[in-house]
């Protein structure tokens, strides 16, 4: 079948977005009690595009240099310049998209059990259903404006989502303050692609031998130089990489996603850890060649080094914050937000193929582990504090099966699980990277508090005893919640051949290139050294935390092993360093006084102003009006009273008898007639 | 003949409705519902009919009135002025409406709104000042009555002001005008644009009016500085705006929708058509200082309307933030024309922001208006909360216009934005710079006032609220339509208006 489809391919590739917007577009006018319909619908329609994602795997995974598929239409015009979109299907975005289609199927076919008593079951797959087709419009898109259209729209449909339960006000600001951080971000994309525009003269990605990422612009950008010496090519990536920084949580853009988690856990799952999350990631690398368009000798550009370090920071940050949650969703935010740095580590020090290798394992692992989350807490009735749960292992033994493989995959426990490759693919890029030792480092520190705060949770999850007798009696989670969960599970595992040091395909597909398999490159210096560090690293991280945790005080209002030995430094971190307290007091408020200063400018100064103009045309009118009163209106009277007086003694020869009038008619006639006869003779 | 008639119907619809006999009150509102569609109708067929002809005029009239004076009573249609014609009769349809919704149908307030949709035609066909400025200022007076009459209690102070101010603008504008009329003997635009065009127009009125003793450029200068100041009180541009807030908050809310949708389109129009048409020789040296003006009031804007609770201050303030992004691009090319693409890029976007404002700012304010007549006069985000629970259709609909509001891409505020930006950014970078802080609080307050007003908790008090009648559905479903389509498919528009910016562009860059 595929070959079949093939010819009609950059059609078809449309359809991968726009059958999910359809559904959405057709969710959107059923009524309300239309909840599984409307599930069938979504369900149907990202199927399609599931199939067609694959197909269209299928017909990359031939190795080529340039793009299976780059087209161009014209969207619009203005003057003499016609603003084109396009589809794009290369290695990068056909694993994306397959990706992307993938695990959202999985994550749907699991909502259909988790929201099964939602009220408004039909609208959530309806906004699921948006989501899906954005994200895959973005990760399909060939022109950086269309990336960018889209971009805004899953920003949209996270919003939807995280406010789903719009009741509770927790969940309206969160949502609130997503768009609104990530939209920061976003004007700093939105000026970067015009810069780009502006210089390039098109905002298209490959458009035979005209695009971005050709050649030709690529010198041109870089040759350009702005203030400071600054290549364009540099100025601009540093702005596109603001907006990947507000999508992927990268600090100090990062408070939102925490609080994201206020949505429904599918929606934590898709798209605050899976995809949505990582359309920063895809930006960068998609548009890598312009970050390194102005490499300076090192082989580092400004924009790139500072990925590294932002990506380096962030991983570390949210992986130290991560410790002290207690939540079992924020903790998972928070390991999201620190996998993202590594992501960026990857991208910031070159290794794009590792980035997107990381990003995909990500995917799946994460997902399940949200979802695993999610059926804990349906099993626990809605508790999500992890202090209260305990034990589960043995009341849950499926659900502890796939979350134990989704822990052990992100810890990077070592040779079966996918996080365990692509995170040493990360850790290679980092320290091969000639820049510095400072994110290889960093990337380290964070991966063996990785190991350590998920051995935490797990712990306190599943093992040990129950600590809180409402939470006495849980269940485990019905099928249509826990196929899903073996399907990502096994992805999990399964996805660890496409990347190792022996059979580096992933790598080579990404750039083109047919790969061997050879078994000896493990052992090479190199990779055997970077080996050894990640051994190291999960053992110390699991072992440390055994050895905390192991045996937990069955009370759930104990204080945390840690806390004691950590002391205000605990505070700290539970407080997530203090970042929402900070933007409070040094953005929100300052910004409220201002709006509250300049309305009182408007009142007091503006309006009094045109007051005052006010008052001068009637004061002006007043005068005139009193002039005219005064000087001519007097004249003008004097007249008008002099005419009224001899009008009125004309008027008293208007008696009203026909025979007086008659009488006057017939005299005037006679002496017009006399007067005729004498003139005339 | 066509273009004639489509000036002159209102009118007549204006003055048939004044002789309708008082018994029939009711039927008032529903003949002006209908009288309003004909224009709409005449102004549709005037593109359908026949392909653009060359010079792209797609009807004109014309009548000598003074001949010695050079004063001609001309009127033409070309694919801009369409534009804000079609803009005019949809949003004047859609105004009226909803005025019989709101219980608004008297004879008196139908007749005013049609007289007001004459002047506006008016004034987006003229082809010589002196028609213009009486259409111009001929919208003050229904606009004036419309407020004063029908409006709040704050009312006859706001149309005071409102008056007052705009006529001043207005004086200045005719000052400017007439100055042009002693000294090159014309106010007809096409004469003077082909003057500026040849750089004759300083020149000229330097010669004129050498006994002042001031040079040519000088004497322009001022004489542009007159125009802007009666075109930018009525958009407004800061510091010009304070009539605004008062004026859109106590204003019944179609007419409100009248005002920002069409009047300070006015404004706008002439921007595009006269100022930065008739003083390119001049405008380089004093722009710079319009585009701080355009860039303040885009940031003012959003910054007051942060501190608003009454949800039509707060869209009012958005509205000056809006069209602040009009000024703002007009302000850029009237900087520095020194890029074709930039130039075109900005004048695009400064049309299709004007229409799509007019439209979502209808969708904005018809829900305002629902939220008052079920609450009875309230309007202040405070008094709401939670709503969706309740009217999840309406928050639906207000929600989208909303976003279009905030330029979200899909929807039709987001091309006109994204154009704007991108020829500002192309002449004037700093300027688009610090505007981005426009468009980042415009998602503040937006998100804010749904936020306030659809979620949360319900408060009893709103318990017994439904949701949106069929009809007020049906009223949504044209303007939301518009929304999206043009959101998916800008080209309708652009594709109207592109050969008269080409022309526009050979016009202010006849070198390149």
């Amino acid at each position: 079948m595929a070959e079949a489809l093939t010819p009609h391919l950059p059609q078809l590739l449309w359809l991968v977005p726009l059958l999910p917007m359809i559904a959405a577009g057709v969710i959107a006018m059923l009524p309300n009690g239309c909840g599984k319909l409307a599930s069938k619908v979504a369900l149907g329609a990202l199927f399609g595009s599931c199939l067609i994602a694959l197909i269209a795997l299928v017909c990359t995974l031939a190795p080529s240099s340039a793009p299976t598929i780059a087209t161009a239409h014209h969207w619009f015009c203005y003057g003499d310049e016609a603003v084109k979109v396009g589809v794009l299907l290369d290695p990068m975005s056909a694993s994306m998209a397959a990706m992307v289609t993938f695990v959202a199927f999985c994550i749907f076919v699991y909502s259909t059990g988790y929201m099964e008593t939602e009220q408004r079951f039909g609208r959530f797959f309806g906004f699921l259903s948006l989501f899906c087709g954005a994200m895959l419009m973005l990760v399909l898109a060939n022109s950086l404006l269309l990336l960018f259209m889209a971009w805004e729209l899953v920003g949209l449909a996270s919003y939807l989502l995280i406010g789903f339960y719009f009741k509770k006000p927790a969940a309206a600001a969160a949502a609130q303050k997503a768009f609104i951080t990530t939209r920061v971000g976003d004007m700093a994309f939105l000026i970067g692609m015009i810069w780009l525009y502006r210089e390039s003269g098109t905002l298209m990605f490959y458009d035979g031998g005209t695009g971005l990422l050709e050649t030709n612009a690529l010198e041109s950008l870089a040759a350009a130089t702005t203030c400071g010496g600054l290549a364009v090519s540099a100025g601009a990536s540093l702005l596109l990489l603001v907006g990947a920084m507000g999508k992927s949580g990268q600090v100090p853009l990062h408070t939102w996603l925490p609080d994201a988690m206020e949505g429904p856990t599918p929606v934590s799952a898709l798209i605050h850890a899976a995809t949505m999350v990582a359309a920063g990631v895809f930006l960068v690398a998609r548009t890598h060649p312009i970050f390194q368009a102005a490499v300076d000798v090192d082989g580092a550009s400004i924009a790139l080094s500072a990925a590294a370090w932002i990506g380096g920071v962030t991983a570390l940050y949210a992986a130290l914050v991560a410790m002290a949650q207690t939540d079992i969703k924020r903790i998972l935010a928070y390991s999201t937000v620190s996998q993202l740095g590594f992501m960026m580590i990857a991208l910031g020090t070159g290794g794009v193929a590792a980035a997107m290798l990381h990003l995909i394992c990500h995917a799946f692992f994460k997902a399940l582990l949200f979802l695993s989350a999610g059926s804990v807490i349906h099993g626990c009735h809605d508790e999500q504090d992890i202090r209260k749960m305990g034990g589960l292992r043995k009341t849950m033994p499926k659900t502890f099966l796939v979350y134990a493989i989704g822990m052990m995959a992100l810890s990077g426990f070592p040779f079966f699980f996918s996080g365990f490759w692509s995170k040493e693919a990360v850790l290679h890029s980092a320290q091969v990277w000639q820049g510095g030792i400072g994110p290889f480092l960093l990337a380290v520190a964070a991966a063996l508090l990785t190991a350590f705060y998920m051995t935490r949770q797990a712990l306190m999850v599943f093992f040990g005893s129950p600590r809180k007798p409402g939470v006495d009696h849980p269940h485990e989670s019905p099928k249509v919640m826990l196929v899903p969960l073996y399907v990502l599970a096994a992805g999990a595992v399964l996805l660890s051949v496409i990347g190792t040091p022996m059979w580096q395909w992933f790598e080579k597909w990404m750039g083109g290139e047919a790969a061997e398999f050879d078994g000896g490159a493990l052992f090479h210096g190199h990779a055997l050294g970077l080996l050894g560090v990640s051994l190291a690293i999960v053992t110390v991280g699991v072992g440390a935390s055994w050895k905390i945790y192991r045996n937990l005080s069955a009370d759930s209002n104990a204080p945390d092993p840690l806390e004691e030995k950590l002391g205000g430094v605990w505070g700290f971190l539970v407080a997530a360093m203090g970042f929402d307290t900070l933007y409070e007091k040094a953005i929100i408020k300052p910004l409220a006084s201002l709006a509250c200063v300049i309305n009182s400018i408007e009142r007091n100064i503006f309006v009094p102003l045109m007051a005052a103009l006010e008052g001068g045309f009637k004061l002006f009118g007043r005068l005139t009006g009193s002039t005219d009163e005064k000087g001519l209106n007097r004249g003008f009277d004097g007249v008008c009273s002099g005419m009224k007086n001899r009008a009125s003694s004309a008027s008293d020869a208007q008696v009203g008898r026909p025979q007086g009038y008659l009488r006057a008619i017939g005299l005037g006639m006679s002496v017009l007639l006399i007067l005729y006869f004498w003139l005339s003779a | 003949m066509l273009l004639l008639s489509i000036l002159l119907l209102p009118l007549l619809g204006a003055v048939i409705l004044t002789a309708l006999p008082n018994s029939k009150r009711q039927g008032a509102g529903r003949f002006a519902i209908a009288w309003a569609v004909i224009p709409l109708a005449f102004v549709v067929m005037m593109r359908g009919t026949r392909p653009t002809p060359e010079g792209g005029i797609l009807a004109s009239w014309s009548l000598d009135w003074i001949p010695s004076a050079n004063i001609s009573l001309s009127f033409s249609v070309d694919g801009i002025s369409w534009v804000f014609l079609l803009l005019t009769s949809l949003v004047t349809l859609f105004a009226l409406a909803i005025s019989s919704r709101f219980g608004l149908n008297s004879r008196g307030y139908c007749a005013l709104i049609l007289v007001m949709q004459s002047m506006l035609f008016g004034v987006f066909t003229a082809g010589h000042f002196i028609p213009f400025f009486l259409c111009w200022e001929m919208t003050l007076i229904p606009s004036y009555l419309l407020i004063r009459l029908w409006g709040g209690d704050g009312a006859p102070r706001a149309a005071m002001r409102f008056f007052i101010v705009t006529l001043f603008g207005g004086v200045c504008m005719l000052l400017g005008f007439l100055a042009l009329q002693v000294s090159v003997g014309t106010m007809d635009f096409a004469m003077l644009h082909e003057l500026a065009a040849n750089k004759e127009l300083a020149s000229g009125v330097g010669e004129a009016l050498k006994s002042t003793g001031y040079g040519g450029h000088y004497l322009l200068t001022i004489i542009a500085i007159c125009v802007f100041f009666g075109l930018a009180v009525k958009i407004p541009v800061f510091p010009f705006h304070a009539w605004l807030p008062d004026a859109y908050a106590e204003a019944p809310t179609p007419v409100t929708l009248l005002l920002t949708g069409l009047l300070s389109k006015m404004g706008v129009y002439g921007l595009l058509r006269i100022f930065m048409m008739i003083f390119p020789e001049v405008l380089p040296g004093f722009a710079p200082w319009l585009t701080a003006l355009a860039v303040i009031t885009v940031v003012l804007g959003a910054v007051a309307a942060l501190a608003q609770t009454d949800m039509k201050r707060i869209l009012a303030y958005s509205s000056i933030n809006h069209l602040g992004y009009c000024v703002l691009a007009v302000a850029a090319v009237a900087a520095s024309q020194a890029d074709r693409t930039a130039v075109s890029s900005s004048i695009s976007g400064v049309i299709l922001q004007a229409f799509n404002h007019g439209i979502i700012a209808s969708a904005l304010f018809f829900s305002v208006g629902i939220f008052e007549q079920r609450s009875g006069g309230l309007r202040s985000i405070d008094d709401f909360g939670g709503l969706r629970a309740k009217m999840p259709v309406f928050c639906g609909l207000m929600g989208l216009a909303l976003f279009a509001s905030l330029g979200l891409p899909g929807l039709s505020g987001f091309v006109g934005e994204f154009l704007i930006f991108n020829g500002v950014f192309g002449l004037v970078p700093w300027a688009a710079a610090v505007s981005l802080i426009g468009l980042l609080l415009t998602a503040v307050f937006l998100l804010r006032l749904l936020r306030k007003v659809f979620h949360g908790p319900l408060p009893s008090a709103l318990e017994s609220w439904t949701d949106l009648t069929t009809r007020e559905r049906l009223l949504f479903v044209p303007v939301i339509a518009l929304i999206v389509g043009l959101g998916v498919w800008p080209q309708a528009i652009l594709h109207c208006i592109n050969d008269d910016i080409l022309r526009m562009l050979n016009h202010l860059l006849p070198s390149s």
